[in-house]
């Protein structure tokens, strides 16, 4: 039997299984009306030929999967085509531009002293659309440049403070809490989560992982000798601190996976 | 039917009561209105109003005096309620409460939105009258109008003067190191090895006869990993004209599409083959997540990739498209500043270019004094925040004193 024809049939069974799934569905619908009770047999029965599709990437590229991917892609694509134009130019252009196209897409119209600023990113869009006359499409070249300029000048603030200054901020942390004394850290020594020593641990493990993290990022020197050694503890840290990290995603993302399994054995199957 | 006459008997009687007891719950006064209305607190008093430090000249600072009822008595105050209005003998209906202050506290800060079809639209330079009542149990006290004041627009945020010295810090020690990577004092950068491992990948494409899929991940053109990945782009699209392979750069936002674009095309023209550069090769797919991630997944599967690279900004769809990168069997390289993405790459990538890596490696590819110098002075930076930290950490052990408890945090300047 060759490929296509193994395919015709896999098709043909896919089909069937999609009809007899929408009579059944159709068939116990809660609704009055015979024609809801269709209609949501259909949305559910498709939604489960859409999540098996996907699914079937697992096994291997296939008709299918290719389907669902362009189905999902077209469908994105148009949507966001459809946001962009309503939220921005409806959204924002319109109520500030003009009184009569607001009065056509039902907005209202925006009487405001600082009009005019929005004609600078309207300039900037149309010099980002002269890429499509070759002869003239350099000029984009000004607009990518403001882009990339004016949000990265905007970022550097934004960043240096949540990225840097309060990271460094917290890292000031006492190494010695509440310390009076080796005699009395001795005599009270406890591994209770809430006690003196490991309070002490906690600050001198961030301390250390501050410090050697901070040193397996510095380009400027070659990493050896105690520099290395530094390095390589910074390193350990943050493969630490992803394992961590790994495990908690990936508890996340099981829960996604008992969503999509819910529905096929609760609202599909009824077995749930 | 006996049975019937007594069930419609039954059910009758019972509607009736139900009716009468809604009837009577409904008329009867409650029993607090029964008896004496509480006593309100007293006003809080000496309101005073300035405007807010440090903002774009929507907000206004409201100081008071507390009630003298306040945490103690029969007529204690729970909080205190501030209203605002833009003329002291606006009807009641005109005064509009903006906020609440629990007991205790002497103050509250008024931040409007600068947006006039907003609820909360505070104006700027306009006279605001503001009431303070003290509210007790169920009652609230007299409040007098206290004003004008009109809030105004500051021209210095004195809170970010440490990002103020810190870029300052930053601008002289990279100008400083542009100008000696200028003047040919060759400034050292230790080895990358995903980086390095880039030209390897591009040679296994080249003698494979496989395209190169490079993945700038699902950030703005704005974001600093789209940006560093923009660098990189420039430098893999060289090599490949250079061996003359076929590249493939799915992009998820039209704005980064367009730059790429650009990129890879002055790539081409640097490598002296713009005849070679075709422009479908770097195409927008969707600004959506995982639609585009299944369309990616779907090209790397049927185009099987000799190479992936990922460098960018990346979420939930790393490990997805990493995982079907070693499917395909391809070499895979990825770098991204999200922290909680990186392990997803180190699991499923042969090299991972981890967070900050992935900014050091366009100075690293290019050489080029400009990247160099702030390569350099970054790292100086961090030696100096580095020091810093063990000197004052050092000094607070010997002395026991607080030195200094979270120093950027407040103006403590």
């Amino acid at each position: 039997m060759t490929s296509k024809m193994a395919m015709r049939i896999l098709t043909a069974i896919v089909a069937l299984i999609f009809l007899i799934s929408w009579i059944m569905k159709s068939g116990s619908g809660m609704s009055d009306s015979a024609f809801t009770n269709v209609r949501n047999g259909f949305l559910i029965t498709f939604a489960v030929f859409l999540t098996l599709s996907i699914f079937s990437f697992l096994y291997r590229d296939n008709p299918f999967y290719k389907f669902a991917e362009s189905l999902y892609v077209g469908i994105s694509a148009g949507y966001w085509m459809c946001y962009g134009f309503w939220s921005t130019v409806v959204g924002n252009f319109v109520p500030r531009a003009s009184r009569s196209l607001s009065e056509f897409f039902h907005v209202p119209y925006q009487e405001q002293a600082d009009h005019i600023f929005i004609y600078i990113p309207i300039i900037f869009g149309l010099i980002l659309l002269t890429r499509l006359l070759p002869k003239i499409g350099w000029l984009s070249r000004w607009s990518l440049a403001f882009i990339i300029g004016a949000t990265a000048g905007l970022n550097l603030t934004r960043y240096l403070r949540s990225d840097f200054i309060s990271q460094v901020s917290n890292s000031f942390i006492p190494l010695f809490v509440d310390w009076k004394g080796i005699g009395d850290f001795v005599n009270h020594i406890s591994l209770a989560a809430d006690g003196q020593f490991i309070a002490i641990l906690s600050n001198w493990v961030i301390f250390v992982g501050v410090m050697c993290g901070l040193v397996y990022f510095f380009f400027s020197k070659e990493h050896k000798g105690a520099f290395g050694v530094a390095s390589r503890v910074g390193i350990w840290i943050l493969m630490i601190t992803f394992g961590a990290s790994f495990g908690y995603t990936v508890m996340g993302r099981i829960s996604l996976l008992v969503g999509r399994i819910t529905f096929l054995f609760g609202d599909w199957l009824n077995i749930l | 039917m006996k049975y019937i006459i007594l069930l419609f008997l039954t059910c009758s009687s019972l509607c009736l009561s139900q009716a009468l007891l809604a009837q009577t719950a409904s008329s009867d006064p409650p029993a607090e209105a029964a008896l004496v209305p509480p006593e309100p607190p007293a006003p809080p008093s000496n309101v005073r109003l300035s405007d807010l430090a440090n903002d774009d000249g929507h907000g206004i600072q409201v100081k008071w005096d507390l009630s003298p009822d306040d945490g103690n008595g029969a007529k204690n105050v729970i909080s205190y309620d501030i209203y605002r209005a833009e003329a002291p003998d606006a009807p009641d209906s005109l005064w509009k409460k903006v906020g609440t202050a629990v007991l205790g506290v002497k103050f509250y800060a008024d931040k409007g939105d600068r947006e006039s079809d907003s609820r909360d639209y505070l104006p700027k330079r306009t006279d605001l009258y503001y009431r303070v009542y003290a509210v007790g149990a169920g009652v609230r006290s007299q409040a007098a109008p206290a004003g004008p004041v009109q809030a105004s627009d500051d021209w210095f945020n004195s809170l970010k003067v440490p990002e103020l010295i810190f870029c300052i810090v930053f601008l002289i020690l990279t100008v400083r190191f542009i100008n000696m990577a200028k003047g040919g004092i060759d400034l050292y950068v230790r080895p990358l090895a995903g980086i390095e491992a880039i030209d390897e990948a591009i040679g296994r494409a080249t003698e494979m006869g496989k395209p190169i899929l490079y993945v700038l991940g699902i950030g703005t053109a704005g974001d600093i990993a789209t940006i560093a990945s923009f660098t990189v782009l420039g430098r893999v699209a060289r090599k490949v004209a250079e061996y003359q392979t076929s590249m493939i750069v799915p992009c998820c936002d039209p704005v980064v599409m367009t730059i790429a674009q650009e990129i890879v095309k002055t790539g081409y023209a640097d490598a002296g083959r713009p005849d070679t550069y075709k422009e479908d090769s770097v195409y927008y797919v969707t600004s959506q997540q995982f639609p585009y991630v299944a369309a990616v997944n779907g090209t790397i599967l049927r185009e099987k990739p000799a190479t992936n690279i990922y460098l960018g900004y990346f979420a939930a769809e790393s490990l997805l498209l990493a995982e079907t990168g070693v499917l395909a069997g391809s070499i895979q390289i990825a770098g991204t500043d999200q922290v909680s993405q990186l392990p997803f790459f180190v699991v499923a990538c042969d090299y991972t270019l981890l967070g900050e890596e992935l900014y050091a490696a366009s100075a690293y590819l290019g050489r080029e004094p400009l990247l160099l110098g702030t390569l350099k002075a970054q790292d100086y930076l961090k030696a100096t925040v580095l020091v810093c930290m063990v000197a004052l950490l050092a000094l607070r052990v010997i002395t026991g004193a607080d030195v200094i408890h979270k120093p950027f945090d407040m103006p403590w300047w």
